[in-house]
């Protein structure tokens, strides 16, 4: 490796069991204050169903034991605390830690959403103040706040079109999805129950508008697009675009994964987007706590108003603010209760920070791309050049033809203290590589992605073997994912030796 | 701005570098008439100082001093100090999905602890690694169950959430199948009579909660030997985990839906939660969402990944199993952690805690004039009781004295009309039961 | 590997072996190094019926899944369990141990569509010319 990256590598090499490996009958972890009321015999209260022997196999560790096997586990990660991840889509940006705090308040954590509305009050400001600031950032006309996350929130977008579609008559049948679409976007809209018809990226890896204007029929419910595109490029066109689905009375759908090039900049609600929804968890700094909780609000124009998912937030007299349940063209609910609130906190949290200045946020993103753009031009063959926002895609045409994959390159740019960006996607991109610094990257972190990415590109060349072997300095090195999938483990079993856990 | 690591004149640097002259030119893709010339109108920007004072201000606006005895889908309990110091950690809080193995093998290898407990607990052969919360696993569980069997009718007991059946509702309508309900008895479980009239062979699911909404406790033998014998599926719906401290797991279920919330996760005033599922070995390839299987790496040691992709939506797209992509990690993290604190024994005696304090509760309440209990099958934490007046003033009343009454059952059950919905957790202390009963009976003595 | 020259073979990598009005089908070497490490395969069930240029199952690596298309209309008398426990005969024997399913044939004039060996042949190697253009 070359000696002038200095980047610390973050992983101990110490092995660690399961939590049930470490297990010894009797122990406890936490103690429970002394029942005040008499003892109910569970024999007799609950008869039959009386589960006799307790849960076999739980866990029986001690609270030292608890703290030590998870903080070793934690040790074992890479993390936005601990550096870049240049992943593409993802938008890996600073977690503020006054949103953990905040969410966590006595008041705010506390509160259970069957409780009267007017001990409430408190909770639904909050959901009205951000859902103001999300159609201010959006342009759209309401909001829903209760998708549990993107692809829900995408399905939720689904079904108010073929809502207000079959309102007018006809739910029509089919959604074209681009080529270059997330995984989610086809998956939701057969879930929503329409067909898929892909439409080919033109040579610019736009939204082709020819083939659009023949796509576009009766049938044809709504586009699905991304906007920039998973290429990180505008789609220039997208007021024809808008054009052509309304005038044959479809609708236009943006999935909203790349809003951290647009926020402060311009608003999909003014250039003719009829629905939209957020991922809180990319551009609104929630955290991904290793997948999730996320929440994918929402917004639209007016016409989709009325079929919005329950519970509705609305304004009565005196300022009071109250949830109704009864609408009678709604969709209906998409989870039980009202949303990700500890999700919806921490992105209000965000944004309060920010205030209009988040504008800043967008173009220190979009500078930090078209940085490492610049740098890793030429050095990584380039299949777009439309100008990027947040995010570029290169691809590993200049080493494939020693053999070196983008997955390659991704797992040795482990070795230099990095997580992988976005390998293999977009689809129409053979050997992608998708990368995404945000706003939260310095230009020391920049710069050290640069070299790093530099230095691989001339081991592809010269010692390809070094890089198709990578990653070297991690705990563990390329897991047997085929075996895996092959024969799956995926529980533990008492009986199992204690050897498995080789170091 | 603190979040923001660059100064001016790094940017100005940074622009040079790129041969730009204004961050200007870096927009210019956009058309110039969808460019924001004004600042959007949000409040802001607040210093660290000024947004927790915000929020403070909120809290205080809710219901801090409150007593609660709702339950209803989302539980009160005792939720230890070290999760928090697990989940706060920058390594989980602020890591990403586990697509790359080598280097998020924490995540990784709690997530197969995490699958395991979920089969521990509901003994079931396979768990995947979390759902947005229990409604939406159990709408993913019929539609599991619609895979498995290529049938479209799914009888769900109105004994189930009635929030969980509406989501359902709402999903079913798109995959073309066909929701019933089935009634419930005078014992407050599902009446086998409606059920055997309702099944036959073009039955995909029948889907019962146990606890159920009314907090009875079903037997699920003679429901699966029903369900199975026209070839569907059952389909058990858990809203109260801790529950399965002291009750007996739905092993002859066919699939599991289980919210995980009671383990480790604040109310939140309705999320972020932890959904469950969890199955037959057999069935693992319809089953959505993540699932992390162990494995090797080059040099034998042992690690995790995440496995049988193919079913998701990244890789299968239009023919996934789901459209799920992120779920809820860090609270089925925040879940693993609190079980793993509570441990056999723990839970075993937080589930205790509740059941003595349930039956205490409704002991007290029957020695009130005109109460009377409901439904008699077993319960565990949760109970329904029948009011000589209405819930919903008597309730208002118990606001007064700083209590939130139980829920109202009449308003989703129109034939409840004077029914209420009684959780006691191991939270609730003796003395707020006897003041919540003497409240309740100073309630019922008022006029009208 | 070979392409046995009794076989006929379809453009989406398919393998039919036709021995009166039954018939035996598989994916070829071809698609099995396409694929790369084979993890599964989803086969229908003894008495489906399966019609020409349909899918009638698939076969799957760790991150992509391959449609199988049938080269012919039938009903499916057996499909191959063993690859169950060993997906990987897919990757070693395509051909051969690794045949997916056996069907009885309902119009035997279809197969006139379909490439011989030296024909399918020709075909991928043109294919490989072209990846590399």
């Amino acid at each position: 490796m070359n000696t002038r990256i200095k980047k610390a590598t973050r992983h101990t090499n110490q092995s660690e069991g399961l939590i049930f490996e470490k297990s010894s009958p009797g122990k406890r972890a936490f103690e429970l204050p002394p029942l005040d009321v008499p003892a109910a015999d569970p024999g007799r209260a609950l008869g039959k169903v009386y589960r006799r022997e307790g849960v076999e196999g739980f866990p029986e560790v001690s609270e030292i034991e608890v703290i030590r096997h998870f903080t070793r586990l934690s040790t074992w990660n890479y993390a936005i605390d601990l550096g870049m991840y240049p992943l593409g889509s993802c938008t890996m940006k600073y977690n503020p830690r006054v949103n953990e705090f905040v969410a966590r308040l006595d008041g705010i954590a506390t509160e259970h959403p069957f409780q009267p509305q007017e001990l409430s009050q408190g909770c639904l400001k909050i959901l009205r103040l951000l859902e103001k600031c999300l159609l201010e950032i959006t342009g759209m006309d309401a909001l829903t706040l209760q998708p549990a996350a993107g692809a829900h929130g995408e399905l939720t977008g689904l079904l108010l079109i073929r809502a207000y579609l079959e309102k007018q008559g006809n739910p029509r049948k089919k959604v074209l999805i681009p080529d270059s679409a997330h995984g989610t976007n086809p998956a939701t809209a057969v879930i929503a129950g329409y067909e898929v018809e892909n439409i080919r990226s033109g040579p610019e890896g736009q939204v082709d508008i020819a083939k659009l204007r023949e796509q576009v029929t009766p049938d044809v419910a709504a586009l699905m697009v991304t906007n920039p595109s998973t290429l990180g490029i505008f789609e220039q066109s997208i007021p024809e675009i808008a054009e052509i689905l309304h005038t044959k009375g479809a609708l236009l759908y943006m999935d909203g994964a790349n809003m951290n090039a647009l926020t402060g900049v311009t608003r999909p609600g003014d250039f003719g987007v009829d629905v939209m929804h957020l991922n809180l968890h990319k551009t609104f700094s929630t955290p991904h706590g290793g997948g999730g909780p996320g929440a994918g609000p929402v917004a639209m124009k007016k016409i989709l108003e009325p079929f919005r998912p329950v519970p509705i937030l609305v304004e009565k007299e005196g300022g009071r603010l109250a949830l109704e349940s009864v609408r009678p063209d709604s969709i209906g609910r998409v989870k039980a209760f009202s949303g990700n609130f500890g999700v919806l906190v921490r992105a209000l949290a965000y944004i309060l920070a920010y205030g209009p200045g988040v504008r800043q946020a967008t173009e220190d993103a979009v500078l930090n791309a078209n940085y490492i753009r610049k740098n890793l031009e030429g050095v990584y063959d380039l299949p777009y050049s439309l100008p990027s926002m947040h995010e570029v895609v290169f691809s590993d045409a200049k080493q494939k033809k020693n053999g070196v994959s983008t997955m390659d390159i991704a797992k040795r740019l482990i070795d230099y203290g990095f997580h992988p960006y976005t390998t293999a996607f977009p689809l129409i991109v053979h050997g992608a590589l998708m990368i995404e610094p945000t706003e939260s990257e310095s230009r020391e972190e920049c710069d050290l992605f640069i070299d790093a990415m530099k230095s691989i590109a001339e081991e592809s060349a010269s010692q390809p073997e070094l890089v198709k072997t990578a990653p070297h300095t991690t705990r563990v090195k390329r897991l047997d994912e085929v075996g895996a999938a092959r024969k799956p483990i995926l529980r533990w079993k008492p009986g199992g030796s204690r050897s498995e856990a080789a170091d | 701005m603190r979040y923001l690591p660059k100064s001016t004149a790094e940017r100005q640097q940074m622009l040079a570098a790129i041969g730009k002259k204004s961050i200007e030119e870096l927009f210019s893709s956009i058309p110039e008439r969808y460019r924001l010339r004004k600042p959007l109108n949000i409040p802001g920007p607040y210093s660290e100082e000024e947004i927790i004072q915000y929020f403070k201000a909120r809290a205080a606006e809710n219901s801090g001093g409150y007593t609660s005895f709702l339950g209803a889908g989302v539980y009160n309990h005792l939720r230890s100090v070290v999760t928090d110091a697990i989940i706060q950690r920058g390594e989980f809080l602020t890591s990403y999905t586990p697509y790359q193995a080598e280097i998020t093998q924490g995540t990784l290898q709690a997530i197969f602890e995490f699958q395991t407990l979920m089969c521990q607990l509901t003994g079931q052969e396979v768990a995947n690694a979390s759902m947005y919360d229990g409604s939406t696993a159990a709408t993913e569980a019929v539609l599991m169950a619609e895979r498995l069997t290529g049938r479209q009718r799914v009888l769900a007991a109105r004994s189930v959430h009635p929030e969980y059946r509406e989501v359902l509702r709402t999903f079913a309508k798109n995959s073309g199948l066909q929701v019933e309900e089935i009634a419930f008895t005078k014992s407050g479980t599902v009446d086998p009579k409606a059920l055997q009239g309702l099944l036959k062979d073009d039955v995909a699911a029948v889907v019962v909660q146990s606890p159920n909404f009314f907090g009875a406790i079903e037997s699920y033998g003679a429901l699966a030997a029903a369900a199975h014998s026209c070839g569907a599926l059952l389909v058990v719906v858990i809203t109260e985990a801790v529950s399965l401290g002291l009750v007996q797991p739905p092993a002859e279920a066919d699939i599991v839906a289980m919210e995980g919330q009671s383990f480790g996760l604040a109310p939140s005033y309705g999320g972020p939660f932890a959904g469950v599922i969890a199955s037959k070995d057999k069935n693992v390839r319809q089953m959505p969402g993540r699932l992390a299987g162990q494995t090797t790496d080059s040099e034998g040691c042992r690690g995790f990944v995440l496995t049988l992709a193919t079913r998701e939506q990244h890789i299968r797209r239009e023919k996934a199993t789901s459209n799920i992509c992120t779920n809820q990690a860090l609270c089925a993290l925040a879940a693993t952690v609190h079980m793993t604190l509570l441990g056999k024994e723990g839970l075993r005696e937080m589930a205790g805690q509740n059941l003595s304090k349930a039956q205490f509760a409704l002991g007290e309440l029957l020695k009130v004039s005109g109460v009377r209990r409901t439904f008699d099958a077993p319960f565990f934490n949760e109970f329904t009781v029948e009011l000589p007046k209405s819930v919903k003033l008597v309730n208002a009343q118990l606001v007064r004295e700083k209590i939130i009454g139980p829920f109202v059952l009449g308003t989703a059950y129109p034939e409840l009309t004077k029914h209420a919905l009684v959780c006691v957790t191991e939270t609730t202390t003796r003395a707020e039961i006897e003041r919540f009963a003497g409240a309740v009976k100073k309630a019922l003595e008022q006029p009208v | 590997m070979a392409y046995p020259k009794q076989y006929r073979y379809t453009k989406d990598h398919e393998w039919i072996d036709v021995k009166g009005d039954l018939a035996t089908i598989g994916i070829t070497d071809y698609a099995q190094h396409e694929l790369g490490d084979v993890v599964f395969a989803e086969l229908p069930k003894p008495g489906t019926r399966i019609e020409t240029g349909k899918s009638f199952g698939t076969v799957e690596s760790v991150k992509a899944v391959s449609e199988i298309y049938a080269p012919a209309s039938g009903e499916v008398i057996e499909a191959n369990a063993t690859l169950n426990a060993t997906p990987e005969t897919i990757n070693k024997d395509p051909h051969g141990a690794a045949w997916l399913i056996r069907i009885r044939l309902t119009n035997a004039s279809e197969l006139g569509g379909l490439m011989d060996a030296s024909g399918y042949e020709a075909y991928i190697s043109a294919k490989g010319k072209e990846a590399q253009a």
